[in-house]
């Protein structure tokens, strides 16, 4: 096989990798707790939907929620026992909020489900098989949590080229995939197999950071014959981030606007494909993961294989408790990870680490000082942007300048903040203008849907008065000639004489008006006045039911529909309503 | 904006302000040393002289603008602009030259534009340019190379020549002054002589600049490169300002050699590279991107040879930082890098 080139994506971080405190122990079982607390919302997308009520049993691996909605992810009892709440529980989030979680009592039996792999996946039908994984609640175990059935559907309009794994792992202090590369390369090169039938990919890469030779040899020993590379990359933050790793192994850059389905790439973790495997292979879905607890505010760190729904401090205390150096508890890396503020909160999907910092582990805050625009940012950025200037606009509040400047394509890496001599917390500038900036779209959205409504109205009332004088006009006109029928029929001279001035003054009328409206239609000469209101009539009618038609659609489609839609109906009302005016008129002359 | 919740990233580089201040200020000591070894202990009593100033006037200006007076004070910025527009002056240039320049950098260049990051203008240029409008006799009575005078200037008689403008022995401040290189050359080439006659004609030109100059400018190369390995300072600007100028003075000593002088000259006598390293790598007062920085420098370079060859001034570039100063925000408006996945433009 040839050696891949790899390319480099621009700016990164060397950072401490800091993983030697857990990466030399092996992995334990954490102990089953005596409550598990299951949060709804453990994924990227809808929170699922519990199926289960207060006081059921549920045994390991039963679906305990439903996913909800197409981006969504069930979730499952990770042990057996007793549905005891459904309530708000501390969860896993930066804000330190509460969610919805099913809390169970766990019966110390651990039993399972019923479970039963696919016989033979490879003749299994593709929606099928997305299905399988999707019912097994798998997301994306690299941090994300997507669910990893979507993915997986690349739709007709693309042809996957290649699908890459990602074991990089570049968070320091972390190790849980490199413990699972190591310990598991079978399940990891079976999940693969399955990701590649499932896209039809042509090629397929693993790619390890070239910190973890261990996990390297490991997954190398494990393919035979298989067209499956495994790639050293260097070790560089962020090199595990989605498109830097594209960036790295293809040389390409996924679209700022698009995904690397675009380009023809799939990335998955290779923590999530050995959860495909035992999903696909034996029926197992994922209740359960690797994590890193380490730091030096714990005694003895280590990986453990943790059951969603296990609050953090009992890991804490099966890695030999906390100790007072502890300054900091964080879940995640240092990087991207998050300050936890209760030590209660549950290990969820998107769980890989928890880390116990002292101030030597993470450096203690400093006082911001101003930016002196020395650029260490923008030399350290991973996708080109200038994050002094986006603190520029951030600080002002100049919103639209920064997303001007492209702010939306920061992936809050958090390479800028840890560089900067003045100790700006830019990433943090970065998202509060990203929700800022949302916030003012859903108001904008509002309003344009208010006017919309408020338009649509005004179209409404419109066509009804148009549609009133249409309906006034005709029963004029009906009336004008029954009495012009009524006339001719009583006879007499004089009478006959009037008719007849009356028919020719009207015949005058029409033509000038078929003249006037028609310009060129010949035939409205020769037709009788009647006639022409009757097709003035017509066309008032026919306007106005497109007016209703423009209207409804507008109902329909709310906003979306543009102004110019809106003024269109509007001046074809106008018409109408000019047009049977003039019939009004003429019937008033009849 | 305040935050409560610390946010990602949890970690920092262990890196902070003072201490690239500090570096800026340790990679002068090379020249600081050759600078006492060619034209004596003036340099070190003024750079004293002008830390005390620039201190004093942070600290008030803090005071005044109700700023946490003891975290800037420490963040080193002042002493820096002190350190480098005590340099920028005549070693042995009255006390009060130093202190009113420093008193002016600080206090209406930095502070009056909003504090250390807010300054348009590089500081300590803009009060060497007012002292140089201001006191023009005095900013060019620069002490001659040791090695061209008589005297033995001792450490005290530098302070009393500072202090008092005259020496023990009753020697005045014009017998140890003589004119830099780039004014006598500038005063030759009026005489109609050419380069050559001009350069050999005296003793205060040397090997490729002028006698003790050379020396002063290799050390302050020095100091910058180690700020470039240390990345206190990327290769841009000083790239620029260098490359631009040694072109320039190329095409002209090309064209016409008695006229003009060679370009190893230009690079090697005045302040090129001081303020190629030191001056214009300034991140407040220049561009942030990689290209924006060196078309700066570009245009310090040549702004500082239009000066120096066709101007009224010897020496160009303390205006010509001013200038591209001006132009810095222009520059980073056009210069912006491609951001990933954007196609280019």
């Amino acid at each position: 096989m040839i050696n891949r080139i790899l390319s480099r994506f621009h700016g990164g971080v060397h950072l401490p990798d800091r993983k030697s405190l857990t990466a030399g122990q092996p992995v334990r079982k954490a102990h089953l707790p005596d409550r598990l607390y299951l949060p709804l919302h453990q994924h990227i997308g809808a929170s699922a939907e519990p199926v289960v009520a207060v006081g059921d049993s549920v045994l390991k691996g039963q679906m305990i929620a439903h996913a909800c909605g197409y981006v969504s992810a069930p979730v499952h009892a990770s042990s057996s026992g007793k549905v005891i709440a459904i309530e708000d529980h501390a969860i896993p989030h930066p804000s330190g909020a509460s969610a919805s979680c099913i809390v169970i009592e766990t019966d110390g039996e651990d039993r399972w489900i019923e479970r039963s792999g696919a016989e033979d996946y490879l003749n299994m039908d593709h929606s099928h098989l997305r299905n399988l994984i999707r019912n097994a609640g798998i997301v994306g175990l690299g941090g994300a949590g997507f669910p990893s059935f979507i993915k997986l559907n690349p739709g007709p309009d693309y042809q996957i080229d290649t699908l890459i794994l990602n074991g990089a792992e570049c968070e320091p202090f972390i190790t849980c995939d490199d413990l699972l590369m190591r310990t598991h390369p079978e399940e990891i090169i079976s999940g693969i197999k399955i990701l590649r039938y499932a896209l039809k990919a042509k090629h397929v890469v693993i790619a390890v950071e070239d910190n973890k030779p261990e996990a390297y040899q490991s997954l190398k020993g494990q393919l035979h014959n298989e067209d499956i590379e495994v790639v050293q990359v260097p070790t560089l933050y962020p090199v595990g981030g989605e498109k830097q790793l594209i960036q790295v192994i293809t040389g390409k850059e996924v679209p700022h606007d698009g995904l690397p389905l675009n380009i023809g790439i799939v990335i998955q973790n290779v923590s999530t494909a050995a959860a495909v495997h035992r999903a696909v292979n034996e029926g197992t879905p994922l209740v359960s993961r690797y994590v890193t607890v380490t730091g030096g505010g714990v005694t003895q760190p280590r990986n453990l294989e943790v059951l969603f729904g296990t609050p953090v401090n009992e890991l804490l205390e099966q890695c030999g408790g906390t100790n007072m150096a502890m300054s900091r508890l964080v879940m995640g890396g240092p990087m991207m990870g998050f300050e936890l503020h209760q030590h209660n909160v549950p290990v969820i999907k998107t769980t890989n680490c928890i880390l116990a910092a002292t101030d030597h582990d993470l450096s203690p805050e400093q006082p911001m000082m101003p930016c002196i625009r020395c650029g260490s940012c923008a030399d350290a950025c991973p996708v080109s942007l200038l994050p002094q200037q986006l603190y520029w606009f951030a600080r002002s509040k100049e919103f639209d300048k920064a997303q001007n400047i492209n702010l939306f394509d920061c992936i809050e890496c958090g390479c800028c903040s840890y560089v900067c001599p003045s100790h700006i917390p830019l990433v943090h500038y970065f998202r509060f203008s990203k929700t800022e900036i949302a916030a003012k779209e859903r108001e904008q959205e509002k309003a344009d849907q208010a006017r919309a409504r408020h338009e649509a109205r005004q179209a409404r009332l419109d066509r009804e008065k148009a549609e009133r004088a249409a309906r006034l006009a005709s029963k004029k006109a009906a009336l004008a000639a029954k009495k012009a029928r009524s006339d001719r029929a009583s006879g007499g001279v004089s009478d006959d004489k009037k008719a007849a001035i009356k028919a020719a003054i009207e015949r005058a009328k029409a033509k000038k008006a078929a003249k006037k409206q028609a310009g060129t239609e010949p035939e409205a000469e020769k037709n009788r006045a009647v006639s022409e209101r009757k097709r003035a009539e017509m066309k008032a009618a026919i306007e106005q039911a497109k007016v209703k038609k423009m209207a409804r659609k507008q109902a329909e489609s709310g906003h979306e529909r543009g102004v110019s839609e809106q003024k269109k109906a509007e001046m074809r009302a106008a018409i109408a309503r000019a047009k049977a005016k003039k019939a009004e008129k003429k019937n008033d002359g009849i | 904006m305040e935050f409560k919740i610390k946010s990602s990233p949890q970690t920092h580089l262990d890196n902070n302000l003072t201490q690239l201040m500090m570096r800026i200020l340790y990679a002068l000591i090379p020249a600081l040393v050759a600078y006492v070894w060619f034209f004596g202990w003036g340099i070190v009593i003024n750079i004293l002289l002008a830390v005390v100033t620039a201190l004093s006037c942070e600290a008030l200006m803090l005071k005044l603008r109700q700023r946490p007076v003891k975290l800037f004070l420490t963040d080193g910025s002042a002493v820096v602009t002190a350190t480098l527009l005590a340099m920028a002056l005549p070693p042995l240039a009255p006390w009060w030259l130093t202190v009113l320049g420093v008193a002016f950098a600080i206090i209406v260049a930095k502070h009056l534009y909003g504090g250390l990051g807010f300054n348009p203008f590089n500081p300590a240029m803009v009060g060497y340019v007012m002292l140089l409008i201001s006191f023009p006799l005095e900013m060019t009575g620069w002490s001659a190379p040791l090695s061209l005078v008589d005297y033995k200037l001792a450490f005290m008689d530098s302070i009393s020549m500072i202090f008092t403008g005259q020496i023990a022995s009753g020697l005045q401040l014009d017998a140890l002054t003589m004119a830099t290189p780039l004014d006598m050359l500038k005063a030759e080439l009026r005489l109609e002589h050419t380069v050559a006659e001009s350069l050999s004609s005296h003793p205060v030109f040397g090997l490729m600049g002028g006698v003790g100059w050379e020396w002063v400018n290799l050390t302050i190369l020095a100091g910058g490169v180690w700020l470039i390995y240390k990345k206190v300072i990327t290769w841009h600007v000083p790239v620029g300002v260098l490359g631009s100028l040694f072109i320039i003075a190329a095409v002209f000593y090309g064209i016409d050699s008695e006229h003009y002088a060679s370009p190893l000259f230009h690079i090697m006598s005045g302040a090129a590279i001081f303020a190629a390293f030191f001056i214009a790598t300034d991140p407040v007062t220049a561009p942030t991107t990689a290209l924006g920085r060196v078309i700066f420098g570009a245009g310090i370079g040549i702004l500082a040879y239009i000066i120096r060859t066709w101007g009224g001034y010897p020496e160009g570039i303390a205006f010509a930082v001013l200038l591209m100063n001006m132009v810095a925000p222009t520059i980073d408006h056009y210069y912006q890098p491609r951001v990933f996945g954007h196609r280019k433009k």
